[in-house]
């Protein structure tokens, strides 16, 4: 185990407030994330996958426990402070892509240095280089609309990389992609995992898509039902563990553990 | 920062164009509106004011007859009180600078081919000194022209024009019904009088050659009304009474009577007509205000839409860094972009209107920087003030309901 956990969550619980009453979307959960780690997050609709990653994001309160990111309680900062702190050490990628429509790639990827108080000259160069390294250099000029999908997705990502975070939390980032570039994709992760040393938290309902992670995390009814390291062999083994511990000794990092997208298991 | 803030502002107006264009009319309409009334309000306050100074300072008019019963009588079968005498009389009073006693009566002026119809004023010499008139041309007609009721005229400047045309009146002959007179001088420019009547169109006579030779009347001298100029402005309720006391006196108004003349302080009655004329042309600019209101409500009602329709775009801001003050101030630059915008326009829309006003109706109209700084102000701080609830109502949502907005 290598320093301080970047995340560090317990007895984390989020109840909805309905029409129909309080709904507990997640309960008691704790969990530590080190640096460096890629976790899948796993689990049926509605097993409260994105209110998770919502929590760890700061952009949603829970309503009970304790989380602390990159080292500070966040129960104790405002609005603001948050929105800083999201700034400074988180880079989202959501499923949706979530471009601005109207803004051109480059502003769309420089957008989080605006909020940073980077200058524009500066801005603007960051950004072409972060869409020279999701291979989208030459579509700077472009509106989201006029690129696919999965080059969508690149730009977010290239987003999310520009204000150089430790941290990406990825909810159902290939949810909307075709098979093919739902693997480019995990690439970029993997490599940026791998070669930065971020860390990467990534929500998925597909096997092989969480088989690039190192670690796995499953939820069934708002509840830690699994968490370890990947089982490649895993397809047969859905939810057989049950070890709603901290992260004890799953906590993979490099070596033979981390499956780079080297091999062709994908039986698609 | 606020630099991207300004592109992405643009970018946003330029999304909707003709939207954006509409709520910026309602901004032109109210400031063109205000710009326009303001200028036409001044316009007559100009008027009014020029007449007032054209009129001379600290002015009194003493009528004949009393103003208590009925009005005042004018050669209505009441007998004029006021002689030439009396005008003497007030002249010598310490608070009275000069008198001018005024017998007027239309005629017929005649030289060469042309003729013309006027007013013909018998009067003093002091006439000018009273009224602040100047001459422009000749010399005016003396003390002695009127001991010896001379054929001698001043002419004022439309009679001028409409007799002599281009040519020198000064030392010719005019016929005024049928007896000649000598033109020794020309009345400098007045203009418009507070009821609009052209104050140039008249001639000065001597009082004597008026009443004896031109007019003539069954009340061997006397005036209709005369004029009196106090010393100074403080010395106007000391002169008013003086005059009273004198008149009263000269008159024999018996103690308890009613006076057979009136004083009327015409200073007074002209800072009531330009108190009047601000008062009106600051409600044609409060009139005109309420429609800068309502283009600020438009500018309320549209950013309150953008704030809705964008709310996804909000919640992927806050998400990705954007503080509650960012929100904020983009959003209010927005509206404040819109309404200065609007406001150029309206600026010039307001001046063209204006000047389109002044060719076709002939109204004055007068545009001051004053009022087009103000109309500026004002709509920026309508942006602000319209624009400040929609931008907080951006500022303050939720990252996590704002994202999962449709
Ligand atoms: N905004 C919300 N209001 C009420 N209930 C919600 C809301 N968001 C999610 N839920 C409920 O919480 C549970 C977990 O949802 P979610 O975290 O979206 O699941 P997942 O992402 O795993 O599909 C579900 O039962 C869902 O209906
Ligand atoms: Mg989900």
């Amino acid at each position: 185990m290598e320093g301080e956990p970047i995340i560090r969550i317990s007895g984390l619980g989020k109840d909805y407030l309905t029409a129909a009453g309080s709904v507990p979307a997640l309960q008691d959960i704790s969990l530590a994330i080190y640096p460096g780690e890629f976790v899948a997050i796993m689990g049926p609709s509605g097993s409260g996958k994105s209110t998770f990653m919502n929590l760890l994001g700061c952009l949603d309160v829970p309503s009970g426990g304790a989380y602390s990111l990159n080292g500070t309680d966040v129960r104790t900062l405002d609005r603001d402070q948050l929105a800083q702190l999201r700034n400074a050490v988180i880079g989202f990628v959501f499923q949706g892509f979530n471009l601005l429509p109207r803004a051109n790639l480059i502003d769309n990827v420089a957008l989080p240095l605006v909020y940073a108080g980077v200058g524009k000259a500066d801005r603007v160069r960051r950004a072409q280089e972060m869409l020279d390294k999701v291979g989208l250099g030459k579509y700077g000029a472009s509106r989201p609309n006029q690129i696919s999908g999965g080059q969508q997705q690149r730009v977010a990502i290239a987003r999310a990389l520009i204000n150089r975070p430790r941290l990406i939390l990825a909810d159902e980032p290939t949810g909307n992609l075709d098979t093919r570039t739902s693997q480019e994709i995990m690439s970029l992760f993997t490599a940026l995992n791998r070669d930065e040393g971020i860390t990467v938290i990534l929500v998925t309902h597909e096997a092989d898509i969480a088989s690039y992670a190192s670690r796995l995390v499953r939820f069934i009814d708002g509840h830690l039902a699994h968490d370890g390291a990947v089982d490649h062999e895993m397809h047969g083994s859905v939810g057989a563990a049950s070890s709603p511990r901290k992260g004890d000794g799953t906590s993979v990092r490099g070596e033979d553990a981390a499956p780079t997208a080297a091999s062709p298991r994908n039986p698609r | 920062m606020i630099g991207a803030m300004l592109s992405e502002a643009w970018i946003a107006m330029g999304a909707n164009r003709l939207r954006t264009f509409l709520t910026m009319l309602g901004m032109m309409i109210g400031v063109g509106a205000v710009i326009l009334m303001l200028a036409i309000g001044q316009g007559a306050q100009y008027l009014v004011d020029q007449s007032i100074a054209s009129m001379g300072s600290n002015l009194f008019i003493v009528l004949s007859g009393s103003s208590t019963s009925g009005g005042i009588r004018m050669g209505s079968g009441a007998a004029p009180t006021l002689t030439v005498a009396d005008a003497q009389a007030i002249a010598e009073l310490p608070s009275v600078a000069a008198v001018a006693p005024n017998a007027p009566g239309t005629a017929q002026l005649v030289y060469g081919s042309n003729n013309w119809s006027t007013q013909v004023v018998g009067t003093l010499p002091s006439y000018l000194e009273v009224r602040d008139w100047e001459l422009a041309a000749g010399y005016p007609f003396t003390d002695s022209d009127v001991r010896s009721a001379t054929r001698v005229a001043l002419l004022g400047q439309t009679v001028v024009k409409n007799l002599f045309g281009d040519e020198d009146p000064v030392g010719k002959t005019i016929r005024i019904k049928q007896s000649p007179y000598q033109v020794v001088g020309v009345l400098a420019m007045k203009g418009q009088s507070l009821d609009g009547r052209d104050q140039d169109d008249t001639v000065l006579i001597p009082v004597t050659t008026a009443q004896r030779k031109l007019f003539g009347t069954q009340f061997q001298g006397t005036v209709r009304y005369m004029m009196a100029q106090a010393v100074s402005a403080e010395a106007m309720p000391v002169a008013e009474r003086a005059i009273t006391q004198l008149l009263r006196q000269r008159h024999r108004v018996k103690e308890g009577a009613e006076n057979d003349f009136t004083v009327r302080n015409l200073t007074a009655l002209a800072n009531t007509a330009a108190e009047t004329t601000r008062v009106m042309s600051l409600m044609l600019g409060a009139i005109a205000s309420i429609s800068l209101l309502v283009g600020g409500i438009g500018i309320m009602n549209i950013m309150l839409v953008s704030v809705t329709e964008r709310t996804r775009e909000i919640g992927i801001r806050i998400a990705i860094g954007a503080r509650s003050r960012d929100i904020l101030l983009q959003f209010l630059l927005e509206a404040i972009i819109i309404s200065i915008a609007g406001c150029l326009v309206g600026v010039g829309l307001g001046i063209g209107g204006a000047v389109l006003v002044n060719q076709i109706t002939g109204t004055a109209v007068v545009i001051t920087m004053s009022s087009v700084i103000m109309a500026f102000m004002v709509a920026a701080a309508v942006g602000v003030f319209f624009g400040f609830y929609p931008a907080r109502k951006a500022a303050r949502l939720e990252p996590i309901e704002a994202l999962r907005y449709q």
